[in-house]
């Protein structure tokens, strides 16, 4: 066999491309078919909210969160309405943290059917991103009926919820659980989890140890891939989660070795079916009446202080660092995304895959690119 | 343990690095760290067995308009504590050294603080823009940062169908 | 039963004949068959693959994603477009082949939306490229995003490359 002398090539993938996580740029470094390194080029989404922030008062920013993350908007509204919550002391009626929870697990089912669709798209699979986003159209008409916007929903206020649940939502919401959990998740995965081609493309592909993870400040599914039970709504739980019964689904290396892509993709199915659990125990706990918002004094302002509040976020911790001077607007936001650390690890275990499983690799960490630019 | 009995045990491990401390919201406490002694204080948070802060939560850097800050915050998933560490650092000459040997994930946290604060940090492996392209000038997250009127020729005010004067940056709410 | 769909038999038996102008084949031909590019850049981008999905289906008006500018006459741009991306968008708009046509779709891409109190935005893609279509919306829905296909479609419908009118 003769040895072929090879050069390394420098190749451009981005920042448009058919895949649909948004504007990413990565600059490979391949000597053939095989990775060298992979750089990641971000900014490309950089609006700026950070100092948006610094010119708006505390209750109009609100509609900046749910462009962090437009997939999963409610939990990022929930995560700063808690933050300035927590600073100014204020509580919030009962009715409205149920209402707070129902809305961010639909949220949290809408994100992962596209984390896993836009995953299966990238990879060539076009029929169950499809099948996903039907799925979504349904949870798209159950938040048009809460709040009355499909995608940035901006539900949610400084201390409380902006509507009550309307007539005919308990039923649909129900019917619509009851199908996922029953009916949809056990057909998607007998027709793509269990394929044999996709077990191929995602085992062993991408593997990050446990002790990796912690260490590249890994969060959300991403960790709980490799292995590591932490889930914020167990260890720190915030608003009323400590009242419901669910599991925490992390990655057992089923098909391949732990920590694995196929892993983290699975992990993600489980939580739909969890949050499902999660909404049907919240419809039932939660009473008919009741205050949905505590008023806050106009004009509001916070007082003086520093804080860091973290919630649990389909694609790992959202944490929400403010700085107030005691003024109506804040003095500095700070947001920290899950995507922002799935991207650090990228340029490391980029070496060594081939083109084909950087793409695998990359769609299994369910990068957004608003929340890595912010 | 509590939090009063964690800032004892802190001051007594880090010793003169503490300048001060406060307790803070959310079951945190936060603690000025003296910067020439960050590296070493961090390496006793971390390694400690009763302290085991080796979980890095967040990093970011602030413009207090008199002087510039880092903040880090930290948690133990051993013990389920957190602190916040902020290090002031002078206006005209903003450094610090970098975390990177201690933290691995700190690296592209280091580099977004760079791009919009201007903050170096020694002994980074990469110290490059990240979020800006890599002509940008200023740091735009400075109190007395200025919009640029136009990039590469492209003028980024509006005209306002209103108003006559057009301000780059839109009419201050 | 299946002489309905055939258009030929709409007519009586014997006219077998259509007969119109060359510029109205052509243009029926090339407004029913838009490709667009996915120039997905932010939120709109869900929005515009809700659209190509299940529900508003527009690949029943013959358009199609496609990835690259080279197969495509028709470029949605859906979402912000920052100052760092604005020299590639001018690129890709460069690269397709004319007739060529634009719909800025959103509030960002129109005018830069709420990200008008940004350093870092573009306001408003009409800036480097020109527009055809302004949607409004934030985010627009999939039916008012057909509803923009739609005038993109009457406006080929009105062009005429072969019958110049006198001046």
């Amino acid at each position: 066999m003769s040895k072929y002398s090879s050069q390394e090539m420098v190749l451009n993938m981005g920042p448009h491309h058919p895949s649909t996580h948004g504007v990413l740029r990565f600059i490979l470094q391949t000597d053939g078919e095989m990775m060298v390194k992979a750089t990641p080029d971000v900014g490309f989404l950089h609006r700026g909210i950070e100092k948006i922030a610094e010119r708006l008062p505390w209750q109009s920013f609100l509609p900046y969160t749910d462009r962090i993350d437009y997939v999963a908007s409610v939990n990022c509204n929930l995560g700063y309405a808690l933050a300035v919550e927590r600073l100014a002391g204020i509580a919030v009626p009962e009715k409205a943290e149920y209402l707070r929870v129902i809305a961010a697990e639909l949220s949290r089912i809408g994100s992962h059917f596209i984390g896993f669709g836009a995953l299966l798209l990238d990879l060539g699979a076009v029929t169950p991103f499809v099948h996903a986003l039907r799925e979504r159209e349904t949870f798209n008409d159950l938040m048009e009926m809460l709040c009355g916007a499909r995608l940035t929903h901006n539900y949610i206020r400084i201390g409380g919820v902006s509507q009550d649940l309307p007539g005919g939502f308990r039923e649909k919401c129900l019917a619509f659980v009851d199908h996922l959990e029953r009916e949809f998740i056990g057909e998607f995965n007998t027709l793509i989890s269990r394929n044999t081609i996709l077990i191929n493309r995602l085992a062993n592909v991408g593997v990050i140890s446990a002790e990796t993870a912690e260490e590249y400040t890994l969060t959300g599914p991403n960790l709980r891939g490799s292995g590591v039970r932490f889930d914020l709504r167990k260890d720190e739980p915030y608003s009323v989660y400590d009242r419901f019964d669910f599991e925490v689904p992390v990655g057992t290396g089923r098909y391949g070795t732990l920590g694995d892509s196929y892993d983290r993709y699975f992990v993600r199915i489980d939580e739909v079916v969890q949050s499902c659990r999660i909404i049907r125990q919240a419809l039932g706990q939660m009473r008919v009446g009741g205050e949905i918002r505590t008023k806050v004094p106009k004009p509001f302002t916070v007082p003086a202080g520093e804080i860091y509040v973290r919630t649990e976020s389909p694609r790992g911790e959202l944490g929400f660092y403010l700085i107030s001077d005691g003024g109506r607007n804040p003095f500095r936001v700070k947001v920290r995304t899950g995507s922002f650390s799935a991207m650090t690890i990228i340029e490391l275990i980029s070496q060594g895959v081939m083109v084909a499983d950087l793409v695998a690799i990359i769609g299994s960490f369910d990068i957004v690119a608003p929340e890595v630019d912010r | 343990m509590d939090r009063a009995e964690l800032i004892t045990l802190l001051s007594s491990r880090l010793g003169s690095a503490l300048l001060s401390t406060e307790e803070m919201k959310n079951d945190d406490s936060m603690l000025v760290v003296d910067r020439k002694q960050l590296v070493s204080a961090v390496g006793t948070l971390k390694n400690d067995p009763a302290l085991g802060f080796s979980t890095l939560m967040n990093h970011l850097g602030v413009d207090y308009q008199d002087r510039l800050a880092v903040i880090y915050n930290l948690y133990s998933p051993l013990h389920r504590n957190k602190i916040t560490i902020k290090v002031y650092l002078d206006r005209d000459k903003p450094e610090v050294p970098s975390l990177e040997r201690a933290f691995h994930g700190i690296s592209w946290y280091e580099r977004e603080t760079y791009d919009l604060l201007g903050i170096r940090f020694t002994g980074h492996s990469n110290l490059k823009r990240l979020l800006l392209p890599e002509d940008w000038e200023g740091h735009p997250l400075r109190k007395d940062y200025v919009y640029p009127a136009s990039y590469h020729g492209i003028e980024t005010g509006r005209p306002d169908l209103l108003d006559d004067t057009a301000a780059p940056g839109g009419a201050d709410v | 039963m299946l002489e309905r769909f055939n258009i030929v038999n709409r007519f009586s038996g014997d006219a077998d004949l259509v007969l119109t102008t060359v510029d109205e084949a052509v243009n029926l031909a090339r407004a029913n068959s838009l490709w667009y590019l996915l120039m997905g850049l932010a939120c709109c981008s869900i929005e515009l693959m809700q659209t190509g999905g299940p529900r508003a289906d527009i690949d029943r008006f013959g358009s199609l994603f496609r990835a690259t500018p080279r197969q495509s006459d028709l470029m949605i741009v859906a979402g912000t477009v920052t100052l760092k991306m604005a020299p590639r968008l001018r690129r890709l708009y460069e690269q397709m082949a004319e007739p060529r046509y634009v719909i800025a779709m959103g509030s960002c891409a129109n005018c830069g939306g709420p990200f008008d109190l940004s350093y870092s935005v573009l306001r408003g893609v009409d800036k480097i490229i020109p527009v055809d279509v302004y949607l409004p919306g934030c985010p627009p829905r999939p039916e008012a995003l057909t509803e923009a296909l739609l005038k993109v479609q009457e406006k080929i419908k009105k062009e005429r490359y072969f019958l110049k009118k006198e001046a």
